[in-house]
């Protein structure tokens, strides 16, 4: 059971949380533009690194927001978490 | 038959000492016999004293074990309880005595009780500064000292008593008393007995089983939960959960009588009971001396102590001058008896081999010690590191990322003075607190330690006493009856990582997860293998520490609480109806409303009569309602909506698809413009959240410059669907203010009015093809709406009907329900619904998705009707279309399968719905589906069967 | 079920006197298998047996068969939706049913049937189809109504006052489980007699690829020269096809896993319940296998949340009432990688010689034998064994996905 800090309410019990996959994925700007190739990389294709990972979480039983958090999947810690807009850190 | 003992016959009970009542005598029986015991027994302890040494048999060899251990390492003793409360498997060790205990040795195999298990379980949370687990000694002071600081403090012990290794020991017991008494006067302080913390997860989350009941028997008042888990979460963790002794392999080292030197010494003083009248000690450390002299000065004779250490030290010395003969540099290579000890053979040991004559000794009772495992499963589980310390021949912690930190002998320490200032210490750091002398007092100060002679000699690492034949009966791992000849074997095959020694051997795998074995089996795997012990490490420790029962874990989550039932605010008319419910998610939906003597078909028959010929009311409170807001409102809508919605006036509804990015349909529904930036969105039942969840996901991840706002409004609205060609004339009698004619209130908007009087938006919309009207209300006007309906509807012969002829109303024109005729691989345009799919608008989600190859493809699978050739032959659902009589050998290659199926009054014929492959082109041919061993001819038509003119919507 | 007078658990078969040799590895060899789990192993063997092939390495980063071969609840079936799983998966039975023969070694592979429960008026629905699709299929598989559940698993609760009761299940008799430890001990003891490497802490740590080929592979036990490239790795796929500069439509989430003491037998199949989300069996010793689904989060961590568990225990209990009292012995976690379509990619990659076997999600033993003789035909011949095609990688772009858990959508 992480405890995931959620920028708006503080740190909460992961079963509060849904979590939503990769984050910083945008919509493509005109996807009739792209290539098959190209619509599948944004449809199916997402980053699964050993390592930090910037995802995003919803805090759904609670405020609701969706926010980012960057985690290291080798070890579950959670290293940021940051509002949506917000410049996430940097990760080296 | 029950045999019954002589009620004063505790052979073994010494006359003083131990923390039992012996003012009060408790009755027990084990494997049919009848015996007694005290209250602070365990059901070993008692067994113990009355002199029951063989307790169980063991699972692969049939051989004859007893009591070994004291606590929850307990390898030999597993017992299945069947009164006052039923046990499949638990340790005598840990059974705490009741009175009209019935319990069964086991032979390593439990047995699940037949009942149903009538005991409450439960779950709590707890958030705490600091988590100490054990009271130890080690643990007593971390808490203390934690306390003090006004720290919030939750202190969890597995024993009934706190106090660990202290209890019964005369002045350290005092000491432990006072600090047990200290912690109870601080609020903040939490003390868990019998609480055994077995798991440890990420971010200091905890989990701890409490035993609440099962100590008070048939006294335990049954409304108190028997068992409670505690999810703990801890700002940070002590552990202090201790050491276990471990065995040492030699020949026959598995008889009843054969004893952890530790356990010898709690029996002593724990319980009063002496292990045996005639002892010998095998120890391999200092630890076999105390246990010696506790068991002398209990009265015990002691035979020997084999020391495998040719210089016995400090410790030898005392036992010699209180009398008792000490070998040092010999080793027990045997034991006899039949099958409990007799005797036990002794030799020099010389580099590791037994050498020289053999004694033998008669004895009852061998105590081993052959060194001391640090408790470190839990440090484990949190990702901690161990290392091997050769010095003291233990793997202890190194290191870990999270905040916790190991005192006492957890933490290889093993004097009572070092684990209580290490206690002390880390309680106060724990509590971001430096701790000082005076802050910590006494604490730091224990009492005198008897064990701790000012200077020892050091442990050597002793796994295996070879000989004196093949090691076939040298146990590592008494409970899976794994000796080293078994690991030998597996080491000879190749193996040479304990993991797969392990899965070869069974070792470390049963009930007591190798909590006395695991260590013993790396040390002799290392000894075959030729390695250090530290290269070869341990297997994983993983949760939980010690078995949780399955019950305890699911809680209260079970039954009607296992998943929360919704109804709609007219659940009571539906009772009162007789309806059969349906399962529709968490709903409870009215399926059907038999009448007396009706079957399914019948009422559904009769439901669907109504709605097609007169008149019928179902409840359509459940599907879900959005209510989306904002000045942005239709560019959103626009995006998410595979149709246009921006163009829809205040006071029309438009039917519209919604797709995931891949292009499949998410799903469907009406949508209400109830102003020019507000829109009353409806969903499928099912979906009703997952749609809410798709709008705020994009709203926020993807267009936070959108002003748009959604709530849910589903349970805000009660809604009833009146529906057939008389609805006009019912809801006119009710809503005299709606106009009534579809000029001025036409099909596909809505209207605010009163209905029966009571505020109501009504909606000209039909899922049925009929003229039929959604009302919605208020829920708690609901029941007073739908009665009123009911009485202006009685001249009509208004039905109320389920969702059973809901559907068939909905097939019998084609509509399709998400979920049911689509499968998450079904595009808009594979169910006839391209028309709702605009070509006019740059983009949508999920609009890329269908130029895809595959997904434009145009002999994809399509909705279609198939008409049986025989007007009754209803078709399975689930059933599957093939193009060809007769079958084809398997594989049959397979058109699509049919998702509705159903009798229609209306049309007088069976029919169904289905995803064909190229579906649309086959129109008018012949298929078949196969049912059973006939194959049934069925002919393909457009999916709209009934009234395809739409001539009825209007009355 | 014997009532047996000798004690339980007396009647596991021994493992043979020899298994593997530990050899260091070679500088170079024909092909090189990353992964040493059931995939790996089974791979090698095939290669050896149907191909020839022996002048291969299987490298282990850890110990052989410890990743999720030895995580998994052993479930061994066929009855997948769409045709083309079935037809792997079915591929993968009739190995298993000749596989104790082949490799002369008892893996306890036990066809005592398993049942898939439906608890709503959809899931029966989805239930007859899947049903109707295996048997013209060619797969055994019945439609059983509760009373027919509980005849095959008495111990089911099918009282129709359940919060989601049993309305009936399908049941496919040919299914069932192995002992996952003796399965993959005796394909790595045939591919070791072949003469194939099984070489143990290895980590691959590069792939080398020279002008769009695969030429070999870095390890921590030093440069191994490869013309052919085989990845088994599960859940460790993404981080390897990192290495070999492309990337995978894979996530690799925990999925956890636990059993109970050694209990008397009381549960003769399998029961699978994808409504209150639960699998149990009872195995050979005795003990109650159990796995739920898969934590939400992407993670190498190997372990999973407590809460899952809880969770499954409730709907365990909602089925079982009997296993009130059995316990919780041990608990675990795998790394399983999941693709977007839960279906498998076997095939050829991006680049030349190196081979993709990954995507397996929760469904990888069952398939092992299948997956270990599918993808040693694509590597011996460069070419995807035929029943690999609809699992390649341009599926994703053509959207033919193999939805498995599409069919999965709950609504009306």
């Amino acid at each position: 059971m992480l405890l995931i800090p959620c920028p708006w309410c503080g740190p909460r019990d992961e079963a509060e949380f849904t979590y939503g996959g990769q984050a910083h994925v945008p919509y493509p700007r005109d996807p009739a533009a792209l290539t098959d190739e190209e619509w599948a990389r944004y449809l199916f294709f997402r980053d699964n690194p050993k390592g930090p990972h910037a995802e995003r979480w919803c805090h759904t039983i609670s405020c609701r927001r969706w926010f980012n958090v960057v985690r290291d999947t080798a070890t579950n810690e959670v290293l940021a978490a940051y509002r949506i807009g917000e410049a996430g850190p940097v990760i080296s | 038959m029950p045999r019954q003992l002589p009620s004063s016959a505790h052979p073994f009970r010494l006359p003083t000492g131990g923390r039992i009542d012996r003012s009060r005598t408790l009755t027990f029986r084990f494997d049919g016999v009848a015996y007694t015991g005290h209250p602070g027994d365990t059901l070993a302890s008692a067994l113990l004293a009355c002199g029951v040494r063989q307790v169980a048999t063991s699972i692969k060899l049939g051989r004859a074990r007893g009591v070994f251990g004291v606590g929850s390492e307990e390898p030999n003793a597993l017992v299945r309880i069947e009164a006052p409360y039923a046990e499949a498997m638990v340790t005598a060790t840990t059974v705490e005595l009741c009175e009209g205990l019935v319990a069964f040795g086991l032979p390593g195999r439990g047995r699940l009780p037949d009942g149903p298990d009538p005991a409450r379980y439960d779950a709590v949370y707890a958030h705490c500064d600091v988590l100490v687990v054990g009271a130890g000694p080690a643990g007593l002071a971390a808490a203390l000292a934690a306390a003090r600081t006004g720290a919030r403090v939750v202190l969890a012990d597995e024993n009934g008593e706190l106090g660990g290794s202290l209890l019964g020991r005369g002045a350290a017991d005092d000491w432990g008393a006072r600090a047990r008494d200290e912690l109870a006067g601080f609020p903040q302080t939490r003390v868990l007995r019998r609480t055994t913390v077995f798991g440890y997860y990420d971010d200091n989350y905890l989990l701890a089983l409490e035993r609440r009941t099962a100590h008070l028997g048939a006294a335990a008042p049954a409304h108190v939960s028997r068992e409670r888990v505690w999810r703990i979460r801890a700002g940070r963790v002590v552990l202090a959960t201790g050491a276990h002794e471990r065995p040492i392999a030699f020949a026959d080292n598995d008889r009843p009588g054969v004893m952890l030197a530790s356990a010898a010494r709690a029996y002593v003083h724990r319980f009063g009971v002496a292990p045996g009248r005639r002892a010998v000690v095998f120890t391999a450390c200092d630890s076999g001396y105390p246990a010696a002299l506790d068991l002398a000065a209990a009265g015990t004779e002691v035979a020997a102590i084999v020391d495998a250490r040719p210089q016995a030290g400090l410790w030898a010395q005392r036992a010699r001058d209180a009398g008792l003969p000490v070998r040092a540099g010999h080793a027990v290579t045997g034991t006899s008896g039949d099958p409990c000890l007799t005797s036990v053979a002794v030799r020099e040991l010389r580099d590791g081999e037994p050498t020289g004559p053999v004694a033998v000794v008669d004895a009852d009772t061998l105590l081993v010690s052959g060194g001391w495992n640090p408790t470190v499963h839990l440090f484990s589980q949190a990702g901690g590191t161990l290392r091997h310390d050769p010095a003291r021949v233990a793997f202890v912690p190194r290191e870990c990322r999270q905040a916790v930190e190991v005192v006492g002998s957890a933490a290889g320490a093993f004097t009572l003075a070092e684990c209580v200032a290490d206690g002390a210490r880390a309680g106060a750091r724990a509590a971001n607190r430096e701790a000082t002398e005076a802050d910590l007092g006494h604490v730091l100060a224990p009492p005198p330690d008897p064990d701790d002679i000012g200077g020892g000699a050091p442990p050597v690492p002793l796994w295996l006493v070879p000989g004196p034949d093949e090691p076939r009966t040298h146990f590592v791992d008494l409970q899976r009856d794994v000796t080293v000849a078994d690991l030998r074997r597996a080491t000879g095959a190749g193996l040479s990582g304990v993991e797969h020694l392990k899965r070869y051997t069974t070792a470390g795998t049963a009930h007591d997860q190798g909590r006395t074995s695991g260590v013993l089996t790396t040390g002799v795997a290392a000894h075959l293998l030729g390695v250090e012990v530290s290269a070869l490490g341990t297997t994983t420790y993983r949760p939980p520490y010690t078995p949780v029962p399955f019950a305890a874990l699911a809680g209260r989550d079970r039954g009607a609480l296992h998943d929360p039932v919704r109804v709609t605010a007219l659940h009571d008319q539906h009772l009162a109806r007789d309806a059969v419910f349906e399962n529709v998610g968490q709903w409870k939906r009215p399926w059907y409303y038999p009448l007396a003597g009706e079957d399914m078909a019948a009422a559904v028959a009769r439901e669907c009569r109504a709605a097609r010929e007169g008149v019928a009311f179902m409840d359509a409170s459940t599907l879900g309602k959005i209510d989306v807001q904002g000045a942005d409102a239709g560019v959103f809508l626009d995006r998410l909506y595979t149709n246009m919605i921006s163009t829809l006036k205040p006071g029309r509804i438009r039917y519209g698809v919604m797709c995931r990015a891949d292009g499949m349909v998410l799903d469907d529904g009406t949508v209400l413009r109830t102003a020019d930036d507000r829109f009353l969105v409806t969903t499928t039942t099912g979906n009703a959240a997952a749609v809410l969840d798709w709008m705020e996901e994009w709203l926020q991840t993807e267009w936070p410059q959108l002003r748009v706002h959604c709530a849910s409004v589903t349970e805000q609205w009660a809604t009833v669907a009146l529906v057939g060609p008389r609805s006009r004339d019912v809801l006119s009698a009710l809503a005299p203010q709606l106009p009534s004619s579809s000029d001025d209130f036409p099909f596909m908007a809505w209207r605010d009015t009163r209905v029966a009087g009571v505020a109501a938006r009504v909606c000209r919309i039909s899922f049925s093809g009929e003229l039929a009207y959604e009302i919605n209300v208020p829920p708690w006007y609901a029941p007073h709406v739908w009665e009123a309906i009911a009485r202006a509807g009685a001249p009509y012969g208004i039905t109320p009907y389920g969702t059973e002829t809901m559907h068939v109303l909905r097939a019998e024109k084609g509509y399709p329900v998400v979920g049911q005729d689509t499968d998450g691989t079904v595009t808009p345009q594979d169910l006839g619904l391209g028309w709702a799919v605009s070509a006019k608008k740059r983009d949508f989600v999920g609009k890329r998705s269908h130029a895809r190859a595959d997904t434009a493809r145009p002999d994809r699978k399509q909705l279609v009707a198939l008409l049986p050739d025989d007007r009754h032959t209803l078709l399975p659902e689930g059933g599957q279309v093939v193009a060809d009589a007769p079958l084809p050998a398997p594989p049959v290659p397979m058109l699509g399968h049919i998702t509705s199926s159903y009798r229609s009054t209306a049309l007088g014929r069976t029919f169904a719905l289905a995803l064909v492959r190229g579906g649309r082109e086959r129109v008018g041919q012949r298929i078949y589906v196969p049912v059973g061993s006939v194959l049934v001819p069925v002919t393909v038509a457009e999916p709209v069967l009934y009234d395809p003119e739409g001539a009825r919507r209007d009355g | 079920m014997s009532a047996g007078t000798r004690p339980p658990g007396a009647d596991l078969p021994e493992h043979p006197d020899h298994l593997w040799r530990e050899p260091d590895p070679k500088r170079s060899y024909d092909v090189v298998i990353v992964g040493g789990g059931g995939h790996g192993l089974a791979t090698a063997h095939y290669l050896a047996r149907a191909h020839g092939i022996t002048n291969v390495a299987v490298l282990e980063r850890g110990w052989l068969a410890g990743g999720n071969m030895a995580r998994n609840t052993t479930i061994i079936r066929s009855n997948y939706l769409w045709d083309e799983s079935a037809a792997v998966y079915e591929f993968a039975l009739k190995l298993w049913e000749g596989l104790e023969a082949e490799l002369d070694y008892p893996l306890l592979f036990s066809q005592r049937g398993v049942l898939n429960l439906a608890h709503s008026l959809q899931d029966v629905r989805d239930s007859v189809r899947r049903v109707e699709a295996n048997r013209l299929g060619g797969i055994d598989a019945e439609w059983l109504d509760a009373d027919g559940v509980r005849e095959v698993c008495p111990i089911v609760d099918i009282s129709p006052a359940a919060r989601y009761p049993v309305l009936g299940g399908t049941y496919q008799p040919r299914a069932g489980i192995a002992k996952h430890d003796h399965v993959a001990w005796a394909l790595a003891r045939s591919a070791d007699a072949a003469g194939v490497d099984l070489i143990q802490g290895c980590e691959v740590t590069g792939i080398d690829v020279r002008g769009g080929r695969v030429t070999g592979v870095r390890t921590t036990r030093g440069s191994i020269a490869a013309g052919r490239v085989a990845l088994c790795a599960a859940g460790h796929t993404s981080v390897l096809a990192a290495m070999a500069g492309f990337e995978l439509p894979l996530q690799s989430h925990p999925l956890q896993a636990l059993v109970s003491e050694l209990l008397e037998p009381v549960h003769p199949t399998v029961v699978m319940s994808n409504a209150v989300h639960v699998y149990v069996s009872q195995a050979h010793k005795g003990e109650l296998v159990m796995g739920a689904g898969i934590d939400a989060y992407t993670a190498y961590t190997q372990r999973g949340a407590f809460h899952v568990v809880e969770r499954q225990m409730a709907a365990a209990l909602e089925l079982f009432p009997v296993f009130a009292r059995a316990h919780v012995l041990r608990t675990w976690g795998g790394i399983v990688d999941v693709t977007p379509d839960a279906s498998p990619i076997v095939g050829r990659s991006p680049v030349a010689g190196l081979y993709l076997n990954c995507g397996w999600g929760t469904g990888g033993f069952k398939a092992t034998p299948g997956a270990g003789a599918i993808l040693a035909h694509t590597v011996a011949h460069d070419e995807p064994h035929p029943l690999a095609r609809p699992f390649s990688l341009d599926r994703f772009t053509t959207g033919a996905l193999v939805d498995e858990h599409g069919a999965a959508a709950v609504a009306h």
